[in-house]
This record gives structure tokens, sequence and C-alpha cells, in this order.
């Protein structure tokens, strides 16, 4: 038996932060003082506070120590192993509470949130099947055998469950779709090709709890008749696939996957397939394709998939955080719970992934309907260094941006759409008055340019078109009538493109253009970036008021465009300033301003 | 332009055998196409020639299709790549938070572009879509590390510890 369970983040994030390494720290001062074997030390899933990252989380004593260096594993060690006493030092502190607090209860970040689909990561080791068992796990499954496969596809119904992935269809439609289809061969896919640039909750559910994706696609499997999935996940993602493949064995060992399982004459088998990297890949007639080793390009619809799907038969395809709703609804009781969270149109809990310029950087699972403010500013705790909020970007490229004047929007599927965003897979990024809008749209263009597949013209061509004329815009080439062809362009792309990827890539512009319309305008007849990005649009200038003359730029300058003795007010010498922006991030004083190009030049003459 | 140490990497002599071991359990499932170059990429770096023609001998498959394949998805490469393969995270967080000046600064300390080599092969630099660090903007990949947090004066420092 084990005094205590060290749980250690081991999700990508906090890996990023040097997790490893304090478990290195942590596992050698446990040996220092021989009491290795009296802790259960487990590199688990993620409890989705990145920002306070490495995180370690000790039970039963239920404390939440955060920012941890290796260093800090000789006393953590000595005084609350060895010790009993809690180190303070080490405990969240934050401007959001007043004193150091010790776990999750009392962490602002946690408050609002409601844990479903991460309700095991961060708490079971994810490697072992029997933590996941024990915490309910595979209940779902061992009850959908024992009932008719339409009754599941009507109880997820009821459940209200709409897709993860994007687009909100009803999953238990889809699965009843299925279900109907005829033949004897039919397909379960988890589409795991997270590729929206911002988002990181399917990663983070896999790599914390696979087995729940397993269960739910087993679930699938009883559900529509058929005896064989696919997990499609990005290469990029090699934890969850190391993670995935772990749960397979483990479930083929316990006969939870295989032949008979447990003697109800139900066969089921799983195969993994590495993405290749292709963003279109996530469009579900692409994934296909990609599965059946060809080019990752969609195909018109009809045929639905769960008419022909995978090889030509029938197949239901779900998301990542989809199927790991599943094993909560098909529990007893559990779709009429499930349906009691949320609003009328979209029912549960909805992980976001909260980036950008936020404080609370991470990821959060809330009931839908909660606002942006909501989440913004209770469990993001507001926008980093005390900045002035500007836009949040939902839904990745294929979404919209949320201004100042919709942060009391509820979070749902329709009201996102009403706005021009979509729920997405759910990535969040928030933005401040540093960011170009303009510079923004014209990035997520020709993230989608790069990415279109080519098989229809108006996606292949038409993103194109409209990254030219952005490029001319921030480039400072930007005409008056490029605002309105930009919209009937991004209208036409809309219309006419053949799949998900090029039917929803405008989004982006069109939303910029409708909430933040003076900074196009801006940037095309004063030619000026507000927010210092776009390079031709602004100059630096130092203000001689505020400038102590601390010389810090002055290093700073890549370029020696800097010039200025101690004490003195420093100059920026224009011709040599590539606009690198290294000053900025160096000066104390704030005395680096950014201006419109020439001004000075206009006012001499 | 091939270099020096490029034309020696793509001269060197590639084993058959080798890449016929690798073929072997993937023989009469076309389906497994893309397993399979990624397992060749995985063994020699990239694709070299030599190995996608044995594949299309091998398997039965168009050499013209497998070129098609190969040529869609970002994770396959034709030329040899460097010792440490260099990640600029290009997703939405990242590039907010500053990952253009990151690979600007990145470009100037190695003389190359994005998707190139340098001459010693020491280094590649690629873009990314997204890590998925999201948290830790902006981030690069050396390898299989990540570094979180960057601002472009520490650029030279970190790529000075890679040989």
């Amino acid at each position: 038996m084990y005094e205590k369970h060290l749980m250690i983040c081991g999700a990508t994030g906090c890996i990023s932060s040097g997790s490893r390494s304090v478990e290195q720290a942590l596992v050698k001062e446990l040996e220092n003082h021989g009491i290795r074997d009296r802790y259960r030390l487990v590199m688990g899933g993620c409890p989705g506070f990145c920002e306070v990252g490495p995180i370690l989380v000790i039970y039963p004593d239920e404390v939440f120590y955060c920012h941890l260096t290796p260093k800090d594993m000789v006393e953590l060690v000595e005084k609350h192993l060895v010790g009993g006493e809690i180190v303070e030092r080490l405990l969240y502190k934050g401007p959001d509470v007043a004193v150091p607090v010790r776990f999750y209860d009392s962490i602002p970040f946690y408050a609002k949130q409601k844990f479903n689909v991460l309700h095991n990561s961060g708490i079971i080791d994810p490697e072992s099947i029997d933590e996941y068992i024990m915490r309910g796990g595979y209940r779902a499954f061992t009850r959908a055998l024992t009932i008719d496969s339409l009754t599941i596809c009507e109880e997820v119904k009821e459940s209200g469950l709409r897709g993860r992935g994007g687009a909100g269809f009803s999953t238990g439609q889809k699965w009843e779709f299925t279900n109907k289809a005829p033949g004897p061969k039919k397909y379960v896919v988890c589409n795991a090709d997270e590729g929206d640039p911002g988002a990181f909750m399917d990663r983070s559910i896999l790599e914390g709890d696979p087995h729940a994706i397993l269960e739910g696609m087993l679930i699938c499997g009883r559900a529509i008749g058929s005896n064989e999935g696919y997990i499609y996940c990005r290469a990029e993602y090699p934890l969850a696939i190391k993670r995935l493949k772990i749960a397979i064995s483990q479930a083929l060992e316990y006969g939870l996957l295989g032949e008979n399982i447990l003697g109800y004459g139900f066969n089921f088998k799983i195969n993994i397939k590495e993405g290749a990297g292709a963003f279109v890949c996530g469009e579900e007639t692409a994934l296909l394709a990609s599965i059946e080793g060809k080019r990752g390009i969609p195909r018109p619809r009809p045929p639905f998939p769960a008419q022909s799907g995978l090889f030509g038969k029938p197949t239901t395809i779900n998301n990542v955080e989809t199927l790991a709703n599943i094993p909560l609804i098909v529990r007893e009781g559990g779709a009429a719970e499930f349906a009691q969270i949320g609003t009328a149109g979209s029912k549960g809990t909805k992980v976001f992934a909260l980036a950008g310029k936020i404080r609370n950087t991470g990821l959060c699972e809330v009931p839908m309907g909660i606002t942006f403010r909501e989440i913004i500013y209770d469990v993001g705790g507001g926008i980093k260094g005390g900045r002035e909020f500007k836009a949040v970007q939902a839904g990745g490229p294929s979404g919209g941006c949320i201004p100042t004047e919709l942060l009391d929007l509820p979070i749902d599927y329709d009201s996102l759409n009403k706005a021009g965003a979509i729920m997405g897979s759910g990535g969040l990024v928030v933005m401040d008055e540093s960011t170009c809008m303009v510079d923004l749209a014209r990035y997520f263009l020709s993230f989608t340019q790069k990415e279109s597949c080519g098989k229809c013209t108006p996606c292949r061509e038409g993103t194109m078109r409209m990254l030219e004329i952005l490029n001319r815009i921030t480039g400072g080439f930007g005409n008056p009538e490029d605002l309105d062809t930009l919209d009937s362009l991004a209208h036409s792309i809309k219309d006419s493109s053949l799949c998900g990827l090029g039917q929803t890539c405008p989004n982006p512009v069109l939303s910029t253009i409708r909430y933040f319309r003076h900074e196009y305008e801006e940037h095309i007849e004063e030619k000026y970036c507000r927010a210092g990005v776009c390079k031709a649009l602004f100059s630096y200038k130092i203000d001689q008021e505020r400038c102590t003359g601390c010389r810090a730029c002055v290093k700073a300058c890549p370029v020696d465009a800097i010039t200025g003795e101690k004490k003195e007010p420093h100059e920026i010498d224009q011709g040599r300033c590539t606009h690198c922006g290294s000053c900025i991030e160096k000066c104390r004083q704030d005395c680096i301003l950014i201006t419109r190009v020439g001004r000075e030049a206009d006012v001499s003459n | 332009m091939n270099t020096d140490a490029e034309a020696t990497a793509i001269n060197q002599e590639i084993d058959l055998h080798q890449v016929d071991s690798i073929i072997e359990p993937y023989i009469g499932r076309k389906e497994m196409i893309i397993p399979v170059l990624q397992k060749l990429q995985e063994h020699f770096g990239y694709l070299p020639r030599q190995t996608m023609e044995q594949v299309s001998y091998r398997m039965h498959i168009p050499l013209s299709r497998i070129y098609g394949v190969a040529t869609f998805y970002a994770q396959f490469k034709m030329r040899p790549r460097g010792r440490n393969i260099i990640r600029v995270c290009k997703g939405t967080a990242c590039h907010i938070q500053g990952s253009p000046k990151i690979a600007e600064r990145i470009e100037e300390n190695l003389a190359i572009q994005n998707g190139e080599t340098t001459t010693d092969l020491r280094f590649t630099l690629e873009e990314v879509a997204c890590i998925g660090a999201c948290a830790l903007a902006p981030v690069i990949m050396i390898n299989d590390n990540p570094h979180g947090r960057l601002t472009a004066d520490k650029i030279k420092d970190i790529l000075a510890s890679y040989k």
C-alpha cells in the first residue's frame, strides 16, 4: 500500500515547462530519504491549468503545488512528505486570491468549471485500465451490451449531444442513420486529427483518459452494429498515440476488446492510423480517403458516410470529445443527467482551450450557455499584463472573432453561428490591443490557403485571391474598393466550396470586417496599423519625456538603430529600424510608442 | 541547388534489402501506403526516390500515385534533413504572441528560410501549424524538446546548445 499518490502533470504543456526534470528531481530526493517505495508517483493526465505548470497534486492530502522547479523538490520532500507540513511557498498564488490556496476547490480558475469529459484527467493514471474501471469505467459499455442497439441510439439522441468537432450535428441521429444503413460491415471512426491552430483539448483527453475514447467507440460499435473501428490521430501527438496503444493492449487483455466480448457475442477491434500532416483531413470524407491510403481530398456528399463511408461501407465518424461524452450518457440514467446541463439547443459541457493574451492559459470544461465574459474573466482571470481586451477568436480558422460588445453572448452552437463564429473544436484565442485584426485575418487565410487541397476552384483560387488582397492591405498598398471585393469573394467561396474547409475559411475575414471595419479602413486610407504589427504601417518612436536613458533598448536592438547616452533620452534611426520589436519587449518605462509612418516628416514639411 | 553535404547524403547507397524488409509486412495491403512511407521516412530521415520506386515495384502501386500521396502530406520530405529539426509553431496563439519574430530571428541566425537545411546539415527549419502547447506561446520544438515562452533574444543561446 502506498501512503500517498503524487500526480505530476505529464501532458505536453507541463512537459514544456519542465515537468520531466521536476519528476527526476523528486525521484532522486525520495531515494535520498529512502522513502521512494512509500509513494505512488504518476506522470499523469492534465489538470488543465497549463499557465502554472509544472503541477504536482498530492492525494489524499489534497494539495496542489504549482510553478515547480527541480530545486523545490528538496524542500517539498523534507517539509511535506517527511515533516507533514504544507509548503506554502509553492501553493497557488495570484491576484485573484487573498492568500495562497491549497486545492482545486479554492482556485478561482476551477470555480466555474464542471468536469464531465475531463473528470478523470489528472486524477487517474492514464496508463492503468484498473484506475479507469475503478472510477466507473466500462460500466456504460457493459450496460450497452445488454440493451437493444436502437435504444442506445435513442438514449444518445435524448441526451441532446451534438458533435463536438465543429458542425454540431446530433450524434444520436448520426448513429441511427448508420444503424439503419444496410450491409453487414460497418465502421466506427474516431476523428483525432485535431488540426485547428489554437486548440488542444482532444490531445489532452487522449493523453489523460484514453480508455474513455475506447469505451465511446465500443458503445458506438454496439449501437450501429460495427465490429471494427479506426482512430485517426495526428502524428504530431506521439504521447497520445502511445497511450492509446497501451490502452488498446490492456483492453484486449481484459477481454473488453476482441472476440466475443464478455460472452455477449459482440466482437470489436480498434486500429490506429497516424495522420501525416494535412489540415483538410479533419474533414470527414478527406479523413476517410486518408485512412484508405489516398491523398486526403474530400468528395461531395451525399452519399454521406453513414451510407457509404470507409471502403464504401456505412461509417460513423465522431470527434474525440464527442466519444468521451458517450460513457457518461449511456450509463444508467446518464442521458437525463446530461440533458440537465446546458441550454435548450446545446446540452452538456464543452472543453475549451484558453490561449493568447489571457492570464490563465490552459484547458477548461464549462457548461454550455456560459458567457464569454465568464470564461475570459472568471475562469481565464482576465487579460495579461492589465491590457485591454479586444476580441476572442472562437473556432480557429473556420470561426470568427467576438468583440467586446458581444462578451455577454452565451456560448452555444446557435448563438455563435449568429455572431459569425462557430463552436468549432473549442479553441479560444484571446487578443488585446497589441493584436492587429487585419493581420489576424491575413494569418488565418494564409493558413487555409496553404491547407486547401486544391480540388475545387472556389477554395483553391478564391483563398489565393483573398490572401493577395490582404497581403496588399497589410503591406500598405490597399485600395478603398478592396473591402467590397473581399466581401464578395468571401460569399462566393462560402456558397460554392465543396467541403467545410472552403465553406468556413472566409469567416475570419468576414467577422473582422464586420466588427473591426475601422481597422481595415485605417490600414487602407491612413496607412496606419495601430497595433504595431504590420511593419510597413507604423514607426517606433521614443517618448522623449518618459525615456530615462537606461540603454536597455540600445542593447536589445539587433541592428544598432537606437542611439543615446546613458541617462539621456534615446533616439531611433528610422532608416535602420527593422520594426523587429526587440526594444519594446525590453523597455521598462513603456516609452516606445507606435506612431504613424513619417508623421514628423509631415510636420517639418 | 544541392549543397555538398546534401549531395553526399543523396548519393549514399540505399540498402534495398532494408527497404524491402520495411515494405514486406504491407504487401497486398494497398491502403497501408501512408504507414509504409512513414516507416521509410523514420528509417532514412526522408524519402529517397529509390525507396518510393521500390514501394511501387513491391506493392504494385503506380509511382505517380505514391508520389502524389507523399507530396500531399506535410510530414513527408523529399530531401535530406538536418541532424536537428527546428519546428516553429505558427498556431494562432503563437502568432499573436510573436512567432513571426521568432522565425525571423532563427532565419537570420542560420541564414536559411522555412523548409531549408543548413549547408552543414546541422539544422532544418520547418514551420508547423500547431504543436498544441498554446499555453506556452510562442513555442518552438527542437527535435523532441519544446522551448516555450520565447523571446527573440533567447534564440541564439538555444541554437548554440544543439550541435
